[in-house]
């Protein structure tokens, strides 16, 4: 035996070496902690490598800022910086504010969701990478004792760049989103199709999980969806620049960076994300399809009556939405035609059929009817939303009701009293 | 007989001061993690590998080699994402295979060189990737592209450096 292994030595011993290895990793990919398990070692090794970088990157910046702040343009310099900063934030919050408007249309009606916004972002100077070209991470000069916690976004006023993966004091390892192993949901700004965002062998960025029978074109923006928890919805997150048949019935599709991945400098990190529900209006009333309808279908005119003494359309003779939230703003005066749309009602009421003596006025309901989404206007009109006009032309006193109960394509008649308010009348109306 | 970072064999075979064997595998290690940030074609290199198969060539010992590569790959595996052993696997077993072929050939000309450290770069991204994916389960593909390009790349630079650091060499 001894004389075996003493041929064989070498191999032994290579053997031996590459065992202790393997159990190692077996432990390490075991307890799955790993972070945890080998945070001593690593420690050690960050330790020993990053205060030559950090030394070299506070020589480089002093340098720098010793040649350009003092010898040339100190003041400009400073300011510059500062404007700087404060152009990065804004971009930020300018591309926060424009997801936002887009999600408060769709996300009105849904009570309880939650959406992310960037808290605090703690700026940070890159100072190395991992230094192995198979693994795309960078090493940052701000650590737990800034209050930097594993799993915390790193952006950049362009796009996202990665998330921490490990923490050491004064130091951080950002795994960026080209590595391999990273994941980040995103989703395309148009079509709002979902994926999944890896990093590929040349470093490069690719979106999975798209059906290859969508549409994606090149120029397509990639947005962060939010759904991997690390990474606040809305932040860019590059271009399509590349779209392809790919594997199976999911599309290969290549992704540009937004943030240089290849030449960062400064970074933020996300230190803390805040919760908050979306702005929800008001009146959450829901309109029913049918009286949306009903509007805008024909209905057997009132009958002209007479309550003491008063004429018709004082007492009846304005039309509302059948819902009766809404209330005229106007006072009575113009009755829609039944069939007709508010606004047409409401001109068509201008141009009425009987001539408005000078001097009075006849002041028209109109809602403003926003293109394609009649229901939204509905509903908006009955929750006493700000899109109602008032139209205003001179109408004669003395227009008899009949002529508006009777012809219904005509639709507006003059009210002799047109201050006078009678919202009860809405029910009258009801073409049920 | 001891291990040392130098050994006695048949054919010239030469060590290197202690300054040397600990100071350029850290000035290699820190070169890499440093020089990618600022000049980003520099990530394609792999000084950590080239200079393990220098010191494993130039040494023509196995056990030396081995552990040579096992320190140096360990070390760039703490200073990295992945679990560490990966790299360490990997340079340990070119660290081996160099230090053998070194005692058996001659590696001292610029050709051999070139291709004995494309040879490896091979050798070492197959280990690499074959551990990382088949004992540690992480999701690393290969590009043969990209590859064989690093390959080319570092072993150009591998025959300049390796001239640089036979400035290093004492016969033994």
């Amino acid at each position: 035996m001894e004389s075996v292994l003493g041929r064989y030595r070498n191999l032994t011993i290579l053997v031996g070496v590459l065992f202790l290895q393997v159990l190692g990793l077996a432990v390490q990919v075991k307890r799955s902690a790993d972070a945890q398990n080998t945070r001593l070692i690593r420690i050690w090794a960050v330790g020993a490598i990053t205060p030559f970088e950090r030394g070299l990157v506070w020589a480089q910046n002093g340098t720098s800022n010793l040649l350009h702040s003092y010898l040339f343009l100190r003041g400009v310099r400073a300011e510059n910086r500062q404007l700087k900063e404060q152009i990065e934030k804004l971009r930020l919050d300018q591309v926060r504010l424009s997801e936002d408007a887009e999600q408060a249309h769709r996300l009105q009606s849904l009570l309880g969701f939650k959406e992310q916004i960037i808290g605090k972002p703690l700026p940070a100077q890159v100072i190395g990478s991992s230094g192995s070209d198979l693994s795309q991470s960078i090493y940052i000069d701000k650590g737990s004792n800034d209050g930097v916690a594993p799993d915390m976004a790193v952006i950049t006023a362009g796009g996202i760049v990665g998330k921490v993966l490990r923490v050491y004091p004064s130091t951080s390892l950002v795994l960026m989103i080209n590595d391999q192993s990273s994941g980040v949901g995103a989703l395309l700004e148009k079509t709002r199709l979902q994926g999944v965002l890896r990093g590929t062998p040349t470093g490069e960025l690719m979106l999975e999980r798209v059906m290859s029978d969508e549409t994606v074109a090149p120029g397509d923006t990639v947005l962060s969806s939010g759904g991997d928890q690390i990474f606040p919805k809305g932040l860019p997150v590059g271009t399509v620049s590349k779209v392809s048949p790919g594997k199976e019935m999911f599309l290969s599709i290549k992704v540009k960076p937004a943030a240089d991945l290849s030449r960062l400098e400064e970074v933020l990190v996300v230190t803390q994300k805040q919760e908050r529900e979306p702005p929800v209006t008001q009146s959450g009333e829901r309109v029913r399809a049918a009286d949306i309808l009903a509007q805008r279908l024909p209905s057997v005119p009132d009958k002209p009556a007479t309550v003491g003494g008063a004429t018709p359309a004082a007492s009846g003779g304005v039309k509302l939405p059948p819902n009766g939230a809404g209330k005229p703003v106007t006072g009575a005066g113009t009755k829609l035609a039944p069939g007709a749309l508010p606004a047409a009602g409401g001109n068509a009421a201008s141009r009425g059929v009987a001539q408005p003596a000078p001097g009075e006025v006849l002041k028209n309901v109109v809602q403003k009817t926003a293109p394609g989404d009649a229901a939204t206007n509905d509903a908006g009109s009955a929750a006493g939303s700000p899109a109602v006009l008032s139209d205003t032309s001179n109408a004669t006193p003395n227009a008899t009701p009949s002529n508006s109960a009777n012809s219904p394509a005509k639709p507006a008649t003059a009210s002799p009293k047109p201050s006078q308010s009678n919202p009860p009348a809405a029910s009258d109306d009801n073409p049920h | 007989m001891p291990i040392t970072y130098t050994s006695g064999e048949q054919i010239e075979v030469y060590r290197f001061s202690i300054p040397v064997t600990v100071g350029v595998p850290l000035l290699a290690l820190f070169l890499q993690a440093f020089l990618p940030r600022r000049f980003p074609f520099f990530s394609i290199f792999d000084l950590p590998l080239l200079v393990t198969i220098f010191f494993a060539m130039a040494r023509r010992n196995p056990i030396s080699g081995l552990f040579t590569g096992a320190a140096i790959g360990l070390t760039q595996d703490m200073l990295g994402a992945y679990p560490i052993g990966i790299n360490g696997i990997a340079m340990t077993v070119v660290g081996y295979l160099a230090s053998s072929l070194g005692a058996k050939l001659d590696v001292e000309n610029a050709g051999a060189r070139f291709l004995v450290t494309l040879g490896f770069y091979l050798v070492h991204a197959a280990v690499y990737f074959g551990v990382a994916r088949y004992m540690v389960s992480l999701t690393l593909n290969w590009s043969w592209g990209r590859g064989i390009l690093a390959g080319l790349a570092n072993a150009l630079l591998g025959v300049a450096l390796y001239f640089v650091l036979d400035k290093f060499k004492q016969r033994t």
